[in-house]
């Protein structure tokens, strides 16, 4: 699920009546201190990042003056939470605290209905009081049962002059979920105060991908389950995705560096998210670590999978690219052979692929990727669904274990030199060139029994047998037709297209090192 | 015999003038599923593969009924996500007791509502985000095989059960253990999602039911409690038939989401290791690697 920052949970709160702390977000040192001053008194301090544990781990303080602030957030913003660094701080108002409570909203998938967790005698370490904490089922439109609620508000210790407040809190979670459209809300603690509040101290909400689209003013920018802020690569991946709704694709990074002991970092393409999943699990068992996952799955374009190829490729101090999914797949695999051959060709891939292609047209797919990859330095092998995922993990080992080459340097695609100077047609996210100069009878030929019927033979040379418009959303038959033409040694058919970013980065990593 | 689909069931289906629907329309009839029509709104005159369009799933329904003799078994809707909804509703209150939703993409608090509906009228729905249900040999739902010929050739008709949490792994499954010699009686993918219709523990009391089915086999994920829930049945001794499963996904780190929604660990619960344990207490024998399946789905149903 997309996930909200704490301070951006809270307003949302305060929008549906909840009291919450006076306070805000700051970027900067400054900002905060500004924040502290405005507010008069102490402070506390926190870092805004995806994780639980903040006080732990030194990223919730507390400060006196707005010097303290100061130096306090300054320290706070210098923090990293895994590999990714804090960004934002929230300063708000300390309150005078009575009690803590504890209520979240979790999707039972048992009950198929929103469930709320309610403990009424509150504290910090919520897990190891797990028996005081009630469970309370939701009915899918009204909430949790009134009478209920009540009854065990009542019996809890709670100054009664608050019950009703606390009531309504609970009754609050459920309507702010439900407005959102949230897989979790978590408020803790809900603290009673002693002059007589109830205020939400802590907010942790995340939203449901697929709902995000209903809600443009949470102002999200990736839908996707990370447990980090998107990195610059996870960014343009996504942005393809919504570019291109032919199948999907996921890429999410895991690690940047191998674990110790291990055989080396993977740069992961699985189709299918069980079939990903299982393959992952195979991959490790082989002691490699896994740089991301990927998923390009559901008959996704030629185009998809060569841009997914193209992203992986862009992480630097890979050992090896090991592509498998379910292995029996639906759909015809051929166009992923031809996305992926055309990426390793062009980034003239030199360590080692295993592909597992299984599934409709195998054979095919299987020759198309072996035979055009023949050439490149890196042995680059496909296979069948006959080949189990613990056989191909195992003849990965043995590649990348008799492999000389060096780690992975993302790099440039090489185009061919009549790109920019040929005929060129325009297609969706990119231009197919055609090298029209070189184009004998023979090879004119040769392109218009490639083409799928999209080119034909006008004065020797291939032009458009579509119109335009029927022709931009064919990218994956141009694909084949510039990788079958390769095959047979009249490379005159290219096909560009655009990684939006990709070059940028690529640029920024080489000057950085390669980021080992 | 086999669970929820065969190939007497009627099935119509919702949005059928559309891309994956008539594709997949074509598909079904190939493979042998007694579909009778369908309905697209405003559709309605039109003839998909053939058969039937009407406007509602109430029109469909009736036409069934008249010209089919009987009701409309099953719904197959292919329409896009954020109709889903709308559409699972209205087959429901039309009358029709299985509704099999192939989109993915359905936001949860629909799903949810879905499921409220679907309980007030005593029906019940596959998925969202299912790949569907195959009974080899008898009748396809949704898009599990691709084409009817791979279908054909990939999964044989036989004793055991096979229920999934991933599309692909459905078809993988079946096809391995049918490498090995095991026929099956019904695969059921019940969906990618956090919140689905039929879970684990739905789906394995009808193979239970179900005097063909000799044992079953899942492949699990993490996330969720569908493979827990399944180990409290047969520690309760409601499910008694030999369970062989695979759970993925041991590669997961909390809060990273592989594809499939429902796949997550949140809140630390619905890890690897709970639910291998779990099911492994309650009697079912969880292999390690997915590969080590077949041999052990043998030796299941040699036991039994």
């Amino acid at each position: 699920m997309a996930r909200i920052h704490e301070y951006q949970a809270k307003a949302l709160l305060a929008k549906h009546g909840f009291q919450i702390p006076r306070g805000g977000p700051a970027s900067t040192p400054a900002e905060a201190a500004r924040i502290a001053e405005s507010l008069g008194g102490s402070v506390v301090i926190k870092i805004q990042a995806w994780t639980t544990g903040r006080k732990a781990m030194g990223g919730v303080v507390f400060a006196d003056t707005p010097q303290q602030v100061e130096d306090e957030a300054k320290r706070l913003l210098a923090m990293t939470v895994g590999n990714f660094p804090v960004t934002e701080v929230l300063v708000e108002e300390l309150v005078p605290i009575d009690q803590e409570l504890f209520v979240s909203l979790a999707l039972d998938d048992a009950a198929r209905a929103p469930m709320i967790l309610l403990s009424l005698v509150g504290g910090s370490g919520i897990e190891q009081r797990a028996g005081q904490v009630h469970r309370l089922a939701c009915d899918p439109k009204a909430g949790p049962d009134e009478a209920k609620l009540k009854a065990l508000i009542a019996a809890s210790e709670i100054n009664a002059k608050l019950h009703d407040q606390v009531a309504k809190s609970v009754q609050g979670v459920f309507e702010v979920a439900k407005t959102y459209e949230a897989r979790s809300l978590e408020i803790n603690p809900l603290v009673t105060t002693t002059d007589g509040r109830v205020i939400a101290a802590d907010c942790r909400m995340t939203i449901d991908d697929y709902a995000v689209f209903r809600h443009p003013e949470l102002g999200i920018e990736i839908a996707r389950e990370l447990d980090h802020p998107p990195t610059a690569l996870e960014r343009i991946a996504y942005e393809i995705e919504q570019a291109d709704h032919r199948g999907t694709f996921y890429f999410a990074q895991l690690n940047t560096k191998a674990a110790e002991g291990s055989k080396g970092l993977v740069g992961f393409h699985g189709a299918g998210g069980g079939g990903s999943m299982m393959s992952m699990d195979a991959i490790m068992s082989e002691g490699f670590t896994i740089a991301n996952f990927t998923d390009t799955s559901g008959n996704p374009s030629a185009a998809k999978v060569y841009r997914a190829a193209r992203i992986i490729l862009s992480q630097p101090g890979l050992v090896g690219y090991f592509g498998s999914g379910s292995g029996v797949a639906s759909q015809e695999q051929f166009w992923s052979a031809y996305g992926l051959t055309k990426a390793f060709l062009e980034l003239e891939l030199n360590i080692p692929a295993v592909i597992r292609l299984g599934g409709n047209s195998e054979d095919r797919a299987v020759e198309v990727l072996e035979d055009a990859c023949k050439d490149l330095p890196a042995k680059v092998e496909g296979y069948r669904k006959d080949d189990s995922p613990r056989m191909i993990s195992q003849r990965f080992a043995e590649l990348i274990a008799e492999s000389d080459a060096a780690l992975w340097q993302p790099r440039d695609p090489k185009l061919p030199a009549f790109v920019g100077t040929g005929t060129s047609i325009p297609i969706n996210g990119g231009k197919v060139w055609i090298d029209s100069a070189s184009c004998d009878t023979k090879t004119t030929q040769l392109v218009i029994e490639q083409s799928s019927g999209l080119l034909k033979d006008e004065g020797g040379v291939p032009v458009l047998a579509v119109s335009e418009e029927d022709a931009v959303g064919k990218d994956s038959e141009f694909i084949a037709c510039e990788i079958e033409l390769r095959r047979a040694g009249k490379p005159v058919v290219y096909v560009e297209l655009d990684v939006p970013g990709l070059d940028e980065l690529i640029g920024a990593v080489a000057t950085i090192g390669g980021g080992n | 015999m086999a669970v929820l689909i065969d190939e007497k069931k009627r099935v119509i289906v919702q949005g059928i003038t559309g891309r994956e629907g008539q594709a997949r329309t074509k598909l079904m009839l190939g493979y042998g599923t007694n579909v009778v029509g369908g309905c697209t709104p405003k559709k309605g005159g039109q003839e998909v593969e053939g058969l039937p369009v009407f406007d509602t799933v109430k029109e469909a329904e009736a036409f069934c009924r008249g010209k089919h003799g009987g009701p409309a078994d099953v719904s197959v809707v292919f329409v896009p996500a954020k109709l889903v909804k709308a559409a699972a509703i209205e087959a429901f209150e039309a009358g029709v007791k299985l509704v099999v939703l192939v989109p993915d993409r359905v936001p949860v608090w629909d799903a949810i509502q879905i499921a409220d509906v679907a309980k007030s009228h005593d029906a019940h729905f596959v998925g969202p985000n299912t790949l569907g249900i195959i009974s080899p040999g008898k009748a396809v739902l949704g898009m599990i095989g691709g084409r009817a010929e791979s279908a054909k050739a990939w999964f044989k008709p036989g004793k055991v059960g096979v229920i999934s949490r991933s599309g692909g792994m459905s078809s993988s499954t079946a096809y391995y253990l049918g490498k090995v010699g095991i026929g099956l009686s019904t695969i059921c993918h019940v969906g990618g999602d956090s919140v689905l219709g039929l879970r684990f523990p739905d789906v394995a009391l009808m193979f239970q039911d179900d005097p063909d089915t000799e044992a079953i086999v899942i492949f699990g994920e993490i996330g969720g409690s569908q493979e827990e829930d399944l180990a409290a049945l047969m520690k309760e001794g409601r499910v008694t038939k030999p369970v062989v499963a695979y759970i993925g996904g041991k590669a997961a780190k909390e809060g990273t989401r592989f594809s499939h929604a429902g796949a997550i660990i949140e809140g630390g619960k619905g890890t690897h290791d709970g639910k291998v344990k779990a099911l492994t207490e309650a009697g079912a024998t969880v292999v390690t690697s997915f590969g080590d399946l077949p041999e052990a789905a043998l030796k299941a149903i040699g036991s039994n």
